[in-house]
């Protein structure tokens, strides 16, 4: 093997050429599969049939990104709080749900409770504003992008279901364990043409509210009068405008964006 | 005469090639996302330089109203550029090839040198190791920009559950600015990492598939240096 007097331990120069073509034809093969599994990979991911708008995977990753953050999910976790000269009207950006005549003085809120979900029973806005006033000024993110401080009064939703054994398997006002509590909520417009859904522990945050008045002003009919969701603990395509009807649920609802691609769960 | 050097570990290896598409799908990902409210650009007062993006720049892509397939991507395959990047690290840290990689006192003065040299403002060619000072402190700067892409990303994406990490960072505006222009960073990255790749040639680009490099060296009399001080291409 050794050919140089001065090197008897190195192999002559040819070699080393051969040992490093073969070497680089065994890594460029091994690449291109590499490269071509995973534009296979991606192939497959994107012809895999679609669920709500999206191939199936993305949407079961999506499912089970939610599942993890409501692992993590807490009442003690608060949205930021801002001072309130930092308020700006938010722009009216959904109007699904919002068109035909409308008259807020007869409205009625439709709730199906989770004990009785067969009954409905309905509630005045009279109702709701009997129930402890709260305010909040906290950033409203639209799942686009952008943000604007916003300055919401109205009851807690958690107030609302407590004090009317909404949310529990047996009316009562509160439950003795989590498995007595309805685990997800639906809210509709009063013609249903929007809907959203939401994971039983975003409804009861402290911070999601039965909003009647916006910055200070009963809520204007573009931004959703007499009631609407205004929850920091998710994207503004869940604060539902104008709300019609509320029913607490043992099935996860339809929303109307995650029908259209987007995450159900949509949660901060 | 002719040697193979062992340059690049075969897990760095995977972990360069695995995070090349998985990067490009998160940039390509959130430019669908930022379609949607693109409000950043270059400017001050009424005067604006340069917008991101140029609605031309938006066609040519196919970006428009592509949302919801942005986020679900951007989701989706964040979990493999953090897990890739985690590994990365821990790996880079366990094996020791942090000392190839990390900066140290000689790197930024060797940096200047290397960036004056590549742009033909100096003859004397800069000593040439693994990594030089310039190539040290672009690979850690990117280590630590994956890092702060997770960070303001987590802030952006959990603003209330993580509201401690999103205000820590001046808030979720300030966070998204942040995210962005991280992005920007890769971009330009990129350009000038293909562009070194590309100036220092075949041999040190197999480097990064197969391994080794083929390098030149003295009969070993002639020479008392460790081998890794000889003269090798440069690349950032």
């Amino acid at each position: 093997m050794a050919n140089t007097p001065q090197n008897p331990s190195s192999p002559p120069d040819e070699q080393v050429q051969r040992e490093a073509a073969s070497r680089s034809r065994r890594a460029f093969l091994v690449a291109g599969a590499a490269a071509l599994a995973s534009l296979g990979g991606w192939r497959w991911l994107v012809s895999q049939p679609k669920e709500a708008g999206i191939p199936r995977p993305l949407r079961t990753v999506l499912d089970a990104n939610g599942k993890l953050a409501g692992e993590y999910f807490s009442n003690a976790h608060l949205a930021p709080v801002f001072p309130k000269h930092l308020v700006r009207e938010p722009r009216v950006n959904g109007k699904i749900g919002m068109r035909g005549e409308f008259d807020p003085a007869a409205w009625r809120l439709q709730v199906s409770a989770y004990a009785d979900p067969k009954q409905v029973r309905t509630f005045s806005l009279e109702d709701i504003k009997a129930l402890p006033r709260v305010e909040i000024t906290t950033e409203l993110k639209c799942i686009e992008g952008w943000s604007v401080v916003v300055n919401w009064a109205g009851a807690r939703f958690s107030d609302f279901a407590d004090k009317y054994g909404l949310a529990t398997s047996n009316g009562a006002a509160t439950a003795t364990s989590a498995d007595a509590l309805a685990p997800y909520v639906r809210v509709t417009t009063p013609d249903n043409a929007y809907y959203v859904g939401l994971d039983i522990a975003s409804a009861m945050h402290p911070q999601t509210l039965l909003c009647y008045e916006m910055n200070g002003e009963p809520l204007s009919i573009t931004h959703g009068a007499p009631l609407r969701l205004a929850m920091p603990v998710k994207y503004g395509i869940k604060y539902l405008k104008r709300i019609g009807t509320i029913q607490f649920l043992d099935q996860r609802p339809a929303d109307y964006w995650a029908d259209r691609g987007y995450d159900w769960n949509a949660g901060h | 005469m002719k040697q193979l050097k062992e340059k690049h570990p075969l897990a760095i290896r995977w972990f360069h090639w695995i995070n090349f598409p998985v990067l490009m799908l998160m940039i390509w990902s959130g430019l669908l996302i930022y379609w949607a409210n693109d409000i950043y650009r270059i400017g001050w007062g009424k005067t604006t330089l340069f917008r991101f993006f140029p609605d031309s720049f938006y066609k040519a892509l196919n970006v428009p109203f592509r949302l919801a397939e942005g986020m679900s991507l951007h989701f989706v395959f964040m979990w493999l550029f953090v897990i890739n990047g985690v590994l990365y690290m821990a790996y880079t840290f366990l094996s020791g090839e942090w000392r190839y990689l990390l900066p140290n006192r000689h790197s930024f003065r060797e940096a200047w040198q290397v960036t004056l040299h590549d742009l033909g403002l100096r003859k004397t060619e800069p000593p040439v190791r693994k990594y030089n000072g310039a190539q040290r402190i672009a690979y850690t700067a990117v280590l630590l920009m994956g890092i702060g892409s997770l960070l303001t990303g987590l802030a952006i994406y959990k603003p209330t559950q993580l509201a401690w990490l999103t205000q820590l960072l001046g808030g979720y505006e300030a966070a998204r600015a942040q995210h962005f222009v991280l992005t920007i960073g890769y971009v330009l990255f990129f350009v000038v990492h293909v562009l070194q790749v590309a100036r220092a040639g075949w041999n040190n680009f197999r480097s990064m598939i197969a391994g080794f490099e083929v390098v030149d060296t003295p009969a070993p009399q002639a020479s008392t240096a460790p081998a890794a001080d000889r003269p090798a291409p440069s690349s950032i």
